[in-house]
């Protein structure tokens, strides 16, 4: 699409890293070889996927505008995937290892955002830099400007071990047992494209935490998850690693488990090369939904697991780059520009300015030096705002910056005494916004803005309660500014919403025969000890209500918490029943389409509300009453089960959630065949006859995982969950309830509001 | 030197007058509409970033937005795709895309006008005009005949883009009022 894209390859191509220019020539080439389709589309969409190329909402040439699935005029020619048009504007991400960045790398993005993109560089909840609206025939370029500057986007996305996460505060925190940065900076460059990490189902995620108390690196969370510590080993300190295994979010987040308590630094790349041998070779490859390694442990058992990869490790040939790089883990990744100081007394008393002083900044453990937080609303920052970091960067640091999994950054290294003078830069270039890392600092996936996957706008929703909490934060008492809100655009939490106090993601459902976006409000999580518990959704609100019920529970917390009481814990003493209690009527009373068409419309959005963007419509009978009906029971009993779980009754939990994907299963068959019984297993049989196999039920991206989950626990059903079990069937019963509701408005045809 | 993806920025004249909502529900219609000559994709809302990009309605030849670069709003033509002719030729084509949906905004949004006399020139490609005083100095002719053939005299006055990171352009200020509507109409 650029007119310069060739002069690049001319420019840089001698600056280049060999092996990076000529990885990005041969994807060059790929492009061009689909382009005379001598590739399949389906291996192109790989290929492009590991190169952090990615689609876009839109991309398959159909968009809703409303009132209407309207086609786009893109001119008819090759593909980059199934069903991607290849002109259809798509989105790069651009890893970024444990959120390093430097300057020059800095002014690199934001030359790119500019030219390529829209003008603004994103930052992802994995410390990944995003830009959109590309088209694939500037790629090359793209990234060869980036590899210019020392970055590849090599495995970004796809099939691959993507960004290795790690703490945005290492090497200068208090709390940490020692800085990681070495260690994350060495299994990045050992498993980029290493052969055996190339096998995989499905991504495989690694993060480092420098302690287990705070949440900066989630390693709970990741497929591999590393937490520094220290032990007295024969009277010598020796640093080890708390290797956790099979974690992550998604639609059926789990916990990561324990593999080792204690992994010794020299067997860190083994282990990892040990255990991407066995994921590879393992790991489910036919159904993407159970690919990832959570599902491996599950199936197999964490003794298994442990088993298998030790044996692994033991067969591989020694690899001198495992222990190599040991000999400099010391030397101390980063280090101060300016000496210490300390912050000046007559710091003045602009509100915003202290403000900002009690958010956005933390001692380092380095007397005399604090880091900064630049918070960043939605991620979202200029490519002015990002030359303007740069060269702040420049002048208080020695030339870096770390990007952080709330989608902020972290200038690290700023001496006291440069605080005011650093705070007035940032002011000039509109990024000194206080709040960092509390309520005002919510976290968001892209969403229906760009996401295929996205069912409501976790953005708009976003930006909303960002300029509401923004009005009242300077009276907020500390108890709610300490809030984490976190928002995904759908179950697949990319926006991590099982690790917040208040988390959202976005759902749909039908009032009045017409679809209103709604967001399930999940509680109980928590974001300390690396996201260390998942909430729970307990009740579904539509969109436009959702600040309401923000503002409900947070009065709520305010005015029941006991002392010092933390609002997981006050969740957990109150219960979710008196909670949901409080919200139930926001669920209810919908006014009509014609008293106030915004409720049936999303934040920012002013079409009329549809999923026509992420499935097609077709024609079938009304059964809305009934449907209704046996729906809101459905959605009764698995909040129900959450309740059993609470009181310690996990195997009614688990019963009552099975009866709750067996109620809203009957709901669809009744859809066609009104005389289905409730004995159980004349629901699944007509289940899977009339949806299952003519797969009128698969999701049109997570094909028939739903459903899977709901035949499992059928299969299972006489036997009584446990806590662990019944979490998870709670659950894959709240998904599959919400996969009936797609399904369900995927047949019916979409009446047109006012 | 040849220049593609030209940029023209119309600037809102004073302050905004109107909420930049509304951009947002306008930009939707006419993607619903495609009633612009590029293919119209999709609207993105940036109001949440300071001096940024503001509302974007996304195309595949080109962008318009809604910008809010530098604490000035206007409309921005984003020509993406490349397009034949001279500069001048290419200049032209930008500035009448933004003239018309200029003109297209001020009908459907009483009380927003544009200035008629400023507007900015932009290059967005730095390997094709790095901002340099050679870029200036080879396409100064072009721009010239350019805003000959917008105006009809020579009297406007134009400036370059000081800071050497930003991308190559120029502040252009024409002494008198262009008919901006007539020239939308001649699109
Ligand atoms: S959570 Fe859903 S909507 Fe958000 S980015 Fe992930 S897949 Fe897309």
């Amino acid at each position: 699409m650029k007119a310069s894209n060739g002069l690049w390859k001319d420019r840089l191509d001698s600056q280049l890293a060999a092996q990076l220019a000529e990885e990005i020539d041969t994807f060059e080439t790929e492009i061009e070889l689909r382009q005379q389709d001598k590739v399949d589309e389906k291996v192109f969409a790989e290929t492009r996927l590991r190169r952090g190329t990615y689609g876009q909402r839109y991309d398959n040439g159909q968009r809703h505008d409303g009132s209407q699935s309207q086609t786009l005029a893109f001119e008819e020619k090759y593909t980059k995937g199934p069903h991607t048009v290849w002109d259809a504007p798509g989105m790069q991400r651009i890893k970024i290892p444990y959120g390093g960045v430097n300057a020059e790398q800095l002014e690199a993005m934001a030359d790119l955002a500019e030219e390529y993109s829209d003008g603004i560089v994103h930052i992802t909840t994995r410390q990944d830099f995003q830009l959109h609206f590309i088209h694939i025939e500037d790629t090359p370029a793209l990234m060869r400007r980036l590899a210019a500057v020392g970055i590849t986007t090599r495995e970004a996305c796809g099939n691959s071990v993507r960004n290795i996460c790690g703490c945005p505060f290492a090497g200068v925190c208090p709390d940490e047992a020692f800085d990681v940065t070495p260690y994350a900076h060495a299994l990045t460059h050992f498993l980029l494209g290493h052969p055996d990490a190339q096998n995989f189902g499905r991504k495989f995620k690694p993060s480092f935490s420098g302690c287990a108390q705070h949440a900066c690196g989630l390693a709970g969370m990741h497929d591999m998850g590393l937490i520094a510590e220290t032990r007295d080993v024969d009277g010598q300190q020796k640093r080890g690693f708390r290797l956790v295994v099979g974690g992550g979010l998604g639609a059926v987040p789990r916990q990561a488990k324990l593999f080792d308590e204690f992994l010794p630094p020299e067997e860190l790349l083994p282990i990892a090369q040990a255990i991407a041998r066995v994921f590879g070779r393992h790991g489910e490859k036919k159904m993407r939904s159970r690919a990832r390694m959570k599902f491996l442990i599950e199936k197999w058992g964490m003794e298994k697991f442990t088993e298998e990869v030790r044996k692994e490790r033991a067969t591989l040939k020694e690899d001198p780059r495992w222990t190599d790089y040991l000999a400099h883990v010391d030397e101390g990744s980063e280090s101060a520009k300016q000496p210490p100081g300390e912050l000046p007394e007559d710091a003045g008393n602009d509100p915003r300015y202290t403000h900002w002083l009690r958010t956005n900044l933390r001692e380092q453990r380095q007397a005399g030096y604090v880091t900064v937080t630049v918070a960043l609303p939605l991620g979202d920052l200029t490519a002015d705002q990002t030359r303007s970091l740069a060269d702040i960067v420049r002048q208080f640091t020695n030339d870096t910056v770390r990007t952080t999994v709330e989608q902020n950054f972290v200038i690290r290294w700023v001496s006291k005494a440069d605080i005011p003078a650093l705070y007035a830069a940032l002011d000039a270039a509109g990024l000194s916004q206080p709040g960092a890392s509390n309520i005002l600092d919510i976290v968001t996936c892209p969403g229906t803005d760009t996401c295929k996957l996205g069912i409501s706008s976790s953005r708009g929703l976003t930006a909303e309660l960002r300029n509401r909490l923004a009005e009242k934060s300077f009276q907020m008492d500390q108890a709610i500014q300490n809030l984490h809100i976190k928002v995904s655009g759908c179950f697949n939490s990319c926006g991590q919403h099982h690790v917040a106090d208040i988390g959202f993601y976005g759902v749909s459902r039908t009032f009045q025969g017409f679809k209103v976006p709604h967001f399930q409000v999940v509680l109980g999580g928590q974001w300390e000890e690396n996201g260390g518990s998942y909430g729970l959704p307990i009740v579904a609100i539509p969109s436009k209500r959702v600040p309401d019920a923000l503002d409900r529970i947070t009065e709520m917390y305010l005015a029941r918490r006991e002392k010092d009481e933390r609002f997981v814990a006050f969740v957990k003493r109150v219960g979710k029943g008196p909670i949901r209690e409080v919200l139930d009527d926001l669920t209810s009373n919908a006014p009509t389409p014609e008293q106030d068409p915004n409720f049936y419309s999303d934040w920012s959005d002013p079409r009329q509300y549809s999923l026509g963007d992420i499935g097609k419509g077709e024609c079938a009978g009304e059964v809305v009453t009934q449907y209704e009906f046996e729906m809101a029971g459905a959605e009764r009993m698995v909040f129900g089960a959450q309740l059993q779980l609470e009181g310690g009754n996990p195997a009614q939990a688990g019963k009552d959630a099975y009866e709750a994907m067996l109620r809203s299963a009957k709901a669809l068959v009744q859809m066609q065949y009104d005389d289905v019984s409730n004995d159980p297993e004349e629901i699944v049989e007509e289940f899977k006859e009339r949806f299952y196999d003519t797969e009128i039920f698969f999701d049109p991206f997570a094909g028939p995982k739903f459903a899977d989950y709901f035949f499992a626990i059928h299969d299972r059903a006489d036997t009584p969950a446990t806590e662990d079990t019944a979490h998870h069937t709670i659950e894959e019963a709240q998904l599959f309830v919400e996969a009936v509701h797609s399904c369900y408005n995927r047949l019916r045809s979409e009446p047109a509001a006012t | 030197m040849e220049l593609q993806h030209v940029n023209v920025k119309i600037f809102v004249e004073g302050d905004l007058s109107v909420d930049p909502e509304q951009f947002i529900n306008i930009f939707h219609s006419w993607t619903a509409e495609q009633s612009c000559d590029e293919l119209l994709i999709d609207v993105a809302d940036y109001r949440h970033v300071p001096a940024g990009p503001g509302v974007v309605l996304v195309g595949l030849q080109a962008d318009y937005a809604m910008d809010q670069a530098q604490s000035r709003w206007g409309l921005l033509y984003n020509r993406k795709a490349p397009t034949e002719g001279s500069n001048a030729d290419r200049f032209l084509q930008a500035f009448r895309a933004a003239a018309t949906a200029c003109t297209r905004l001020e009908s459907e949004l009483p009380g927003l006008k544009f200035s008629r006399q400023e507007f900015q020139l932009f290059i967005n490609d730095r390997a094709l005009a790095p901002n340099i005083p050679e870029t200036l100095a080879s396409c100064q002719a072009d721009i010239a005949t350019f805003l000959q053939s917008l105006l009809g005299h020579g009297n406007a006055t134009f400036a370059a883009e000081p800071d050497p990171r930003r991308r190559f352009g120029v502040l252009v200020q024409t002494g008198s009022n262009f008919d901006l509507a007539q020239f939308a109409s001649t699109a």
